[in-house]
């Protein structure tokens, strides 16, 4: 079996508050910042890795988790950590965010879903910059493939042939079953000791998170191969429907007042801010 | 001159207030583009909800029943939908940023060859195009979208929308619904568990009292839920809290959370992360409760109080009885 694991680089989620947007207004600049894989992508790689691993843990795959991102040549050192990781290979296609949007980025995928012909793709349900949730909707439709977002449990069955996935959606919990090929979305959920079931691997428990990359698997990462290509090897048309034509600052909230005591806490509050 | 449809948004057999803000959104783009706007609902059988949608002011309201509808299958939902839209040559279709917008509306816009923006907070009209703002990077940019296709396909932020209220009366028309499709094979709909809770929707409720990982333990939440009670509030969480298992997902405020925007939010023994302000940050009077006065949560509230929340809640729930007398 073959999953697609698609991945973007964001600049540091738990510093986001420190991005800057340019002079004029039309770009965001993050310098300074870190680039991280997009955490929920780093948890589709985590729950591609747990859905073929013949034991927890085992570093075995019953198939090949690829890891395919577009971005600059610099997003190598992002596909490496998801390669340290476990994933088998990588594939980059090179483009910049600010001439991308959702239905590019669908497309691109859907050309190589194509090329590489996987049982299944599993997204991130967001990427954390911009925050659009759209991509893997879009591509499933476009596929004409199954989806399944917001994934926050999986379960395969031995034979690899179908999901049963738990949706985190308003209000509670959506169960769906749905026929490889697939398109899956992947929530925070997905990533606790029992966020996937393989039936293989059953019985023991993973730690919360993400899996950090042992040193071995840092060491072999450097080996895997990762394939470069273009927008224009693939044939991606090109043309944005989505355009962002300025960025601005929201209005900050101030901070308010210390009070001293719970009593004057609810006098204010019924008084002042009248809300009691 | 353009006409907008919305999706309405329906759970447990009621019109969510959500769709009512989308109205009132429809209504601002209506006045920048002509038209009128309608609500398109989708269900098993709508009958219990057809006189509400029909007091929205809508031109129209469709209905489309036939069983299975009210699971909210995408790729079930998405042709019809389409035919709605292609049917009535509507320019923007729009439902509130709920989970089924979210999973739905980006499939219909790739089937439709649809520009799509996600999670609109504000609309204005410059050079003949609608551009809308909309929430990146957990709220700390808002980047202004434009969209170059011929229909335009939203989700908006319902707490940023006034709830429209009316008591028109819409003709409502229940149209022809398409065969499911062959997809339809592949997916298969389980079961829907629901999140318990005798309490307001978290999206709805004009208080409330989140807690995050101070409370130590799924026990101690009940100090949160006894404040949200005496208040008639809901119960919210930080992920934090969450992952810890005090509490159900369902219940997590943030960016990839439950966005909210209540008269009165309580924050207790939270830090406030900036994943988590994203979701809170537009209600209207912010409280603080944590015993480090460093917690960056004080930054973004209305009133704080330093101190240990084992002691402060009890308290605050005994002074907010005494003045409630």
């Amino acid at each position: 079996m073959k999953i697609l694991v698609t991945m973007k680089r964001v600049a540091d989620p738990d510093n986001a508050n420190k991005v800057k947007i340019s002079g004029d207004g039309t770009q965001v600049t993050s310098e300074g910042l870190e680039w991280k894989p997009n955490p929920f992508d780093e948890y589709g790689v985590e729950a591609a890795l747990r859905i073929l691993e013949d034991g927890v843990g085992s570093g075995k795959l019953r198939g090949e988790v690829v890891v395919v991102t577009i971005g600059p040549e610099e997003v190598t050192q992002q596909i490496r950590q998801c390669l340290a990781m476990g994933a088998d290979r990588g594939i980059l296609v090179s483009g910049d965010d600010d001439k991308l949007d959702a239905m590019i980025v669908a497309r691109t995928m859907a050309k190589l879903v194509e090329k590489e012909q996987p049982d299944l793709v599993i997204m991130g349900k967001q990427a954390v910059d911009g925050d659009s949730n759209q991509a893997s909707q879009m591509l499933a439709e476009i596929l004409g493939w199954p989806q399944a977002t917001f994934a926050g449990h999986v379960e395969v069955p031995e034979d690899l042939s179908s999901a049963t996935v738990t949706r985190e959606v308003d209000g509670g919990a959506a169960k769906v079953k749905v026929a490889f090929p697939a398109v899956l979305s992947v929530d925070l959920r997905i990533v606790t000791p029992t966020g996937v079931n393989n039936n293989v691997a059953a019985g023991k428990d993973y730690q919360e998170g993400p899996r950090y990359a042992s040193l071995r698997g840092i060491m072999k990462a450097k080996k895997k191969p990762i394939d470069k290509l273009t927008l224009d090897d693939l044939g991606v048309d090109r043309t944005l429907q989505v355009r962002t034509v300025s960025f601005t600052q929201p209005a900050a909230r101030s901070a308010g007042v210390i009070l001293e005591t719970v009593q004057e806490l609810v006098q204010k509050l019924q008084d002042e801010a009248k809300v009691l | 001159m353009g006409n907008v449809l919305i999706i309405a948004q329906i759970q447990d057999g009621e019109v969510k207030k959500a769709t009512n803000s989308t109205v009132t959104f429809a209504s601002e783009v209506v006045s920048h583009i002509g038209g009128a706007y309608s609500i398109l609902a989708l269900g098993d059988d709508l009958s219990g909800q057809s006189e509400a949608l029909a007091a929205l002011g809508a031109q129209k309201v469709f209905l489309a029943q036939a069983d299975g509808l009210d699971n909210a299958i995408a790729e079930r939902w998405t042709p019809i939908i389409e035919k709605v839209v292609v049917d009535g040559a509507f320019q923007v279709v729009v439902s509130p940023a709920s989970s089924t917008g979210k999973d739905v509306l980006p499939r219909l816009a790739a089937r439709m060859g649809a520009g799509m923006a996600s999670e609109v907070v504000e609309v204005v009209f410059s050079d003949g195009k609608l551009n809308y703002t909309r929430p990146m990077y957990a709220g700390n940019v808002n980047g202004t979208v434009i969209i170059d296709t011929p229909v335009e396909i939203l989700t908006i932020r319902p707490t940023e929308f006034e709830a429209f209220s009316s008591t028109g009366a819409s003709p409502v028309e229940k149209i022809d619904v398409p065969q499911a499709p062959e997809i339809l094979g592949k997916i298969e709909f389980l079961g829907f568990e629901k999140a318990e809770s005798t309490r307001p929707d978290l999206a709805e409720a004009g208080v409330v009292v989140s807690g995050g990982r101070g409370l130590k333990s799924e026990e101690n939440f009940k100090l949160i839920e006894d404040l949200a009670d005496l208040l008639g509030g809901a119960v919210g969480a930080t992920r934090a809290a969450v992952d810890a298992g005090y509490i159900h997902n369902d219940f997590q405020v943030g960016q990839t959370g439950k966005i909210v925007a209540p008269d009165l939010y309580f924050a207790v023994g939270l830090s406030g992360a900036l994943q988590h302000v994203a979701g809170m940050k537009s209600s209207k009077v912010i409280v603080a409760i944590n015993k480090d006065e460093e917690a960056p949560i004080f930054q973004v509230s209305d009133y704080g109080v330093v101190a240990d929340l084992f002691k402060a809640l009890p308290e605050l729930v005994e002074e907010i009885k005494k003045v409630a007398k």
